[in-house]
């Protein structure tokens, strides 16, 4: 039974130091989804939250100031202003009417981005259907 | 040719059918006849699977824009190369690559075992034939690569066009190492069904003995080979192509690519155990149907969007094949397990903590944490969804809280585990075998301090790759040694012969040297700089010890982009070093913009400078410039790795013992104590 024991006291020990670490990294990283329509209707302690939130980036909108980029984000009808004002380049897929996933918080109305992701050029999607500049138009 | 191609992968799906039914009436009645015919139905579905694809491939070679495939991929202006690429720039011609890529293997396995095994590989045949059923629905029925462009006409019909140009491939993937990251990736993925294929052959058919790791231990290799190569040339496209300064970003899609070689390396690593002590088997054969498992779940997780990435955001429905697909084969593994367990009953008890068993059980331990961890952080929007309502991510500082102390954990095995001994390892034999590399390790970790890092992952990574590198140098320089005795050749030629008599065990040692020189390179990002500035003609940055002068930009058009390019002189220490061009591209097709990042790479550090965009009030550009010490090391011990494995898969050159009269003394007993013997056994002690 001895060594029995001293492999379960080693496996435990390993275990337990490894779930801690992961309890302390999420805590410092979790981040909440939300939609635009959700959104407005957050209350309290859930609007400080650090969250993420999908959307389609208005035609048009998109303002570059010093340190800040500024854009409206478009989904399911709403829409939510927005300022980027992380230090790195914005990803080469942000243009007008790419799908975009913004990290931050929600300020005053706005929404402070710290990271923008935008849609890459990618292979998998679904045809999102007809317009000639991404995929085929053909029955899906 | 698309009729044609349509038609070859039909056949293939009937043949496929065919090998499968076909296949389980020769195991039930063991008639010759069938056992021969659903072999050779199993190689026609690979030979019509290859047709299909060589067809689909003259479509795009021939620009023919009728093919809906091919008008979203690909245009006349495409360089060949990108041609042949634009087959797996999309979902339905990639599924067609994986199959491709899986009738290969498949192929080779039917062949080279059409005389042999007699036993198993009916069962084999089966299995395979099985998921090549599922990937040819898709190809098939599901996601067709060889529709023909239609638009809606009169009257609700559909009406076939044809396009005078397509539109082109996708500028991102206008890259060479595009090109060959996902071949390698698919090459590992797909590799990874022969072992399962066997392990799950040999629970059903109870096949005696270990016989089935001997004969996929190859197979294995070399799909973790391909699937480590696929992995790091991502990592190096990321890098050297996207321009945010990083090389893993603990992305849902490149996790997907990480947990298959997580669980592959631990099956890799536990299957010496039961060859040698016959221990571990039932771990063994979870090991290799959860690598298998997470194949699958890895490219439904690219593909369907259930979770959001960078890869994949949008929603298809392609993806409940795959948990359809994913849910049968896991009943299957577990009702084969549940019935044959008994088959599996461990030869051998562990007996010591000190041993090289429980290395090996530690190094499964940690590597299938590590799995558990970066698997759940993956699908955790999903999980949390479900059981609370609100979607929620978790990022970087979580994977990298959890992996970094099992990395560690994980180089520490690597370099302990070779030199314990089986069963129990002894105070002395501890003593004689670590005394140094303990001490070198210990001296490197103490010179680093005092140099100044003090980061203290960083410093215990050093250390250990000191010790590791040591404990691999002296293995070598012992079995050099001994051959040198007889044949008085140099260190280097014996380490070679030495190699060259046990390429599994010696290539495996070069394999982990090349994972210690992966490691130093990932210990550098805690010492990364980066600094940002908008810059005119004249003005400079510093960073580290190098100087960066913009002296001038230019606008350049080409065949399918505008090229804006700066002209950034390198100085140090006031000398010029060379000039930089990072750039930004502007492709016609769609509008998208590029990043040509410009990187000085040398052994120390790389010197990586981007252009990251125009300020919006003057238009100047901004010049986004990183110091990030050490990453050539991981390149450079990736090759290291792949070479490894290649010597490890070379067959044993025998050595041949001449014995020599009666006046010569008794020769020296060899390394731990074995006695000569006319040839070699493979493994140790």
């Amino acid at each position: 039974m001895k060594k029995q024991a001293k492999f379960g006291i080693g496996i435990g020990i390993i275990v337990v130091s490894l779930a801690c670490l992961a309890w302390l990294g999420y805590g410092e990283s979790k981040t909440y989804y939300h939609t635009i329509a959700e959104l407005q209707s957050l209350k309290g302690a859930e609007l400080s939250h650090r969250m993420r939130v999908g959307g389609t980036v208005a035609a048009g909108s998109i303002r570059r100031f010093t340190g800040r980029v500024d854009f409206v984000l478009e989904g399911e009808g709403k829409s939510l202003p927005v300022s980027y004002v992380g230090s790195d380049p914005l990803p080469d897929t942000f243009v007008d009417k790419s799908q975009a996933l913004v990290e931050g918080r929600p300020t005053d109305g706005r929404f402070v981005a710290e990271v923008v992701q935008a849609k890459c050029a990618s292979k998998y999607e679904a045809a999102p259907g007809g317009t000639v500049a991404t995929s085929s138009t053909a029955t899906k | 040719m698309d009729v044609f191609g349509s038609f070859a992968l039909i056949l293939a799906f009937i043949c496929a059918v065919y090998a499968f039914g076909g296949g389980i009436a020769a195991i039930i009645t063991r008639h010759p006849l069938l056992v021969k015919s659903t072999r050779q139905a199993g190689i026609a579905t690979c030979c019509l699977i290859f047709i299909a694809t060589f067809s689909l491939e003259y479509l795009f070679f021939s620009d023919n824009f009728s093919a809906a495939y091919v008008v979203a991929h690909s245009n006349r202006a495409l360089a060949t190369f990108y041609k042949v690429a634009a087959l797996w720039a999309g979902q339905e011609g990639s599924l067609l690559f994986w199959s491709f890529l899986l009738s290969i293997y498949v192929f080779s396995v039917l062949i080279a075992y059409r005389k042999k095994n007699g036993e198993l590989m009916p069962y084999v045949g089966v299995i395979l034939a099985g998921v090549q059923i599922f990937f040819l629905t898709l190809n098939n029925f599901v996601a067709s690569p060889f529709k023909a462009l239609a638009v809606p006409g009169a009257h609700g019909a559909m009406d076939l066009v044809a396009r005078a140009d397509g539109n082109g491939l996708t500028p991102l993937l206008q890259y060479p190492e595009m090109v060959i990251h996902p071949p390698n990736l698919y090459s590992g993925y797909t590799g990874f069904t022969i072992p399962f294929a066997f392990a799950l052959a040999a629970l059903l058919a109870r096949y005696p003995g270990e016989k089935w790791i001997h004969l996929t231990r190859k197979w294995t290799m070399i799909a973790w080979c391909f699937q480590t190569a696929g992995i790091l040339l991502g990592a190096h496209w990321a890098y050297a192509v996207l321009g945010w300064g990083g090389y893993w970003g603990w992305d849902p899609v490149e996790n997907a690519s990480l947990l298959p070689w997580l669980t592959g390396t631990a099956f890799l690593h536990s299957v010496m155990m039961q060859e040698k002590r016959g221990m571990m088997k039932v771990w063994n054969v979870w090991l290799v149907f959860s690598t298998f498992i997470l194949c699958i779940l890895g490219t439904f997780l690219t593909r369907s969007g259930v979770v959001s990435s960078v890869h994949a955001f949008a929603q298809s429905s392609i993806g409940s094949w795959f948990v359809g697909f994913l849910v049968l084969i896991f009943t299957v593994c577990l009702v084969a397990y549940l019935k044959n367990r008994d088959y599996l009953q461990s030869e051998n008890q562990l007996d010591a903590i000190v041993s090289r068993e429980s290395s090996f059980l530690f190094n499964n331990l940690i590597l299938l944490v590590s799995c558990i961890a970066v698997l759940s952080g993956t699908l955790f929007p999903v999980l949390s969804e479900a059981v609370s309502g609100s979607k929620i991510n978790v990022g970087a500082p979580f994977f990298n809280k959890v992996n970094i102390p099992i990395g560690l954990f994980l180089l520490f095995l690597t370099g302990v585990g070779p030199l314990l001994a089986w069963r129990k390892t002894s105070v002395e034999s501890l003593k004689r075998n670590f005394a140094w590399p303990l001490m070198i390790g210990l001296l490197a970790g103490a010179v680093i301090f005092a140099l100044g890092y003090r980061e203290i992952y960083s410093l215990v990574c050093f250390s250990l790759c000191f010790f590791v590198t040591a404990t691999i140098v002296m293995e070598f320089y012992r079995g050099a040694k001994v051959i040198r005795v007889r044949s008085s050749a140099s260190y280097l030629t014996s380490a070679i012969e030495l190699t060259m008599r046990n390429t599994r065990r010696y290539g495996g040692y070069i394999v982990h040297m090349g994972m210690v020189l992966v490691f130093i390179g990932l210990a550098g990002a805690a010492f990364n700089q980066n600094v940002q500035k908008e810059m005119q003609p004249g003005s400079s940055i510093e960073l580290g010890k190098y100087t960066l002068v913009l002296q001038s930009f230019d606008s350049k058009p080409e065949a399918n982009y505008t090229g804006l390019r700066l002209n950034v002189e390198v100085f140090v220490d006031h000398k010029p070093l060379m000039m930089l061009y990072p750039e930004r591209r502007i492709f016609e097709t769609n509008g998208e913009t590029g990043t040509m990042v410009a990187i000085y790479s040398t052994l120390r550090e790389d010197l990586y400078v981007v252009y990251a965009g125009q300020s919006p009030d003057t238009k100047l550009p901004v010049i986004h410039a990183y110091l990030n010490p050490l990453v050539k090391w991981i390149w450079f011990g990736g090759v290291i790795v792949v070479f490894g494995t290649l010597v490890a898969l070379l067959p044993n050159r025998r050595a041949v013992l001449v014995l020599s009269g009666a006046k010569q003394p008794a020769p020296e007993p060899l390394v731990h104590g074995m006695t000569p013997s006319a040839t070699y056994r493979e493994g140790h002690d």
